[in-house]
């Protein structure tokens, strides 16, 4: 057993300073926030809140907030309603073009944002006229977010068997009784997390916003116009240090729903097995 | 012990299926696909549709008049700087998915194998910082590597260098050294998740036949696991490529990757076409790698039906 723990103990160096060198340029972002100098800079001058207390004051920056939440929100539900619906068609059934729909659909989580972007730009200015709008980037944010949410309701699908809903329908339960009691309640789980995952990656994303921005602005958009003014930047550390907060909340509880999906698949699998 | 019987009851459960109707009807597909279906030809492929045919344009609005030309390509082979910004970027896409590959493998192997009760918590470490902020992250990194920043300080406290200057901010390492940080803990997931499908059995047969521990690694654990070193390679590799942000923030004027240009293009040039036209150069580059991992992927997993 010490002789284990002895030939480990490389592995579990390697992986405390990996994880210092992932964590301390956040912790950073926080520290420096709290900081009492417009400067980034070391020596650290001392604590403050003034940064935490300008950012109550700043108006466009609320209503930038505001978009976000509203663009996350509203393209984290559909690209759960549209993904749990096509995760469940893949999952149950064998149709034609499968699996062109499963190699299409994971086509969003590796293209280049600037592509996608600048593609869209072109669809909606060029093609259609459009103003630019929240909807429009609302539109995009379900595209990229329908990925993540296919797969993580998949995962779950295909964990619990068939056999439960036919045992339902066996017991006379009608489809619609059975959807209700027994397949949506097993996949709810997955449905949550994959709302939040869509949901905080609306929240973040920057590269392909951007380009469909118009006049009305998300949030990272907004943070990003803020840096051209390097005496705003401890107000931008302090919206960080709070979005970043808020979004690993988030993340802890979605994988946290994830996982505990898992052991809820491993039980259920024993006892059919008995 | 547990886990043989795990292996032997678990394809049972799964493979006692029917033929009989789900809880929604069949008759109810075509609305159950049907949206995605519809998002992703409107949002993804007509836009690539309309980008492809752009390069064939000089005006970027009017699609009723149509005059078909060549002429962005003329421009894009007779523009050297172009070409050197292509392989630039093609070049510190690799560097960055290779040294996160590198970096992120033995996280995978220590996550995998020998966190035991802690790989829950191990994972979500990692999941974590990968999941937020993309802007906040590189931002991060240039303060740490600016002129006053966090590495400047250490290096001056420890009489390394004389005054305080940004150290590697505006240079293509910045942009590498972010991009690694950025995506490590992307890289270790698949990798993590193709270690853990290793089954004990075959390691255990090996050291009882006599294989050293790296013999055994380099025979049996790294062959096993290049599914997930190649996905993650990809993860890193395709999305550093159309990657603007970082070179934007950190890169300066020898950090400009393609990205940078197409933004331009699009946004202060307003040369359209043109921005197309780089658009679909850099996927086409994407799109060699990628036909060629599927290929690699259908062939090893002929192989491993063989063995079924």
């Amino acid at each position: 057993m010490t002789n284990n723990r002895l030939r480990n103990l490389p592995g579990y160096v390697y992986l405390a300073l990996v994880l210092i060198f992932l964590y301390l340029p956040i912790a950073l972002l926080f520290v420096l926030s709290f900081n009492d100098s417009a400067v980034m800079a070391f020596p650290l001058r001392g604590f403050t809140w003034h940064w935490y207390q300008e950012l109550l004051g700043a108006g466009e920056l609320w209503q930038a907030t505001r978009n976000s939440f509203i663009v996350a929100f509203v393209s984290a539900f559909f690209a759960t309603l549209l993904g749990a619906m096509a995760a469940f068609a893949i999952v149950r059934y064998r149709f034609r073009w499968r699996d062109s729909l499963l190699a299409l659909s994971s086509i969003p989580l590796v293209m280049p944002s600037i592509v996608l972007g600048a593609g869209l730009l072109i669809l909606f200015r060029s093609l259609m006229g459009f103003e630019l709008s929240l909807g429009l980037i609302t539109a995009s944010h379900i595209l990229i977010s329908i990925p993540a949410c296919m797969l993580i309701v998949m995962a779950r699908l295909a964990g619990f068997s068939k056999n439960l809903e036919e045992a339902a329908m066996d017991l006379g339960a009608t489809p619609w009784q059975t959807l209700l009691r027994v397949t949506l309640p097993i996949s709810l789980p997955a449905l949550l997390a994959a709302f939040l995952v869509a949901f905080t990656t609306s929240f973040d994303e920057y590269a392909m916003t951007t380009l469909i921005t118009g006049t009305e602005t998300t949030l990272p958009v907004y943070l990003y116009s803020m840096l051209r003014f390097p005496r705003k930047l401890p107000i931008v550390l302090a919206l960080g240090s709070i979005i970043i907060v808020g979004t690993s909340v988030i993340i802890i509880l979605a994988e946290w729903l994830r996982s505990a999906d898992t052991t809820a698949n491993k039980n259920s699998a024993v006892e059919v097995d008995r | 012990m547990s886990d043989y019987v795990n292996q032997v009851t678990h394809p049972v459960t799964n493979s006692r299926t029917t033929n009989k109707e789900s809880a929604i009807p069949r008759s109810l597909l075509g609305s159950l696909i049907g949206p995605t279906w519809i998002w992703l030809v409107l949002f993804m492929l007509l836009p690539m549709l309309l980008m492809f045919l752009m390069t064939f344009r000089t005006e970027a609005f009017n699609w009723r008049e149509w005059e078909f030309t060549f002429e962005n390509y003329r421009k894009f082979i007779e523009t050297p700087s172009y070409h050197r910004l292509l392989l630039r970027s093609v070049w510190m896409a690799f560097v960055v998915a290779a040294l996160s590959v590198v970096a992120a493998y033995p996280v995978a192997y220590v996550v995998a194998f020998q966190a035991g009760r802690w790989r829950n918590l191990m994972i979500m470490l990692l999941i974590v910082p990968a999941m937020s902020s993309f802007l906040l992250r590189v931002l991060a990194w240039r303060i740490i590597l600016g002129s006053s920043g966090l590495l400047s300080t250490v290096l001056l406290g420890l009489g390394i260098i004389d005054e305080a200057a940004p150290i590697l901010l505006y240079t293509p390492t910045a942009v590498i050294i972010t991009l690694v940080y950025v995506w490590l803990p992307f890289a270790a997931l698949p990798i993590a998740v193709a270690l853990n499908q290793i089954e004990p059995n075959l390691l255990e047969a090996a050291s009882d036949l006599g294989a050293k521990p790296y013999a055994t690694f380099l025979r049996i654990t790294l062959p096993l696991s290049m599914p997930g070193v190649i996905a993650a390679f990809l993860f890193v590799f395709i999305p550093t490529l159309g990657e603007y942000v970082t070179p934007a923030l950190v890169g300066g004027p020898e950090g400009v990757m393609i990205g940078n240009i197409i933004w331009d293009q699009f946004s202060r040039a307003l040369n359209w076409p043109m921005g197309a036209l780089l658009s679909m150069a850099m996927l086409l580059i994407v799109l060699i790698p990628a036909g060629f991992i599927s290929l690699y992927s259908k062939i090893s997993r002929e192989r491993a039906g063989n063995y079924d």
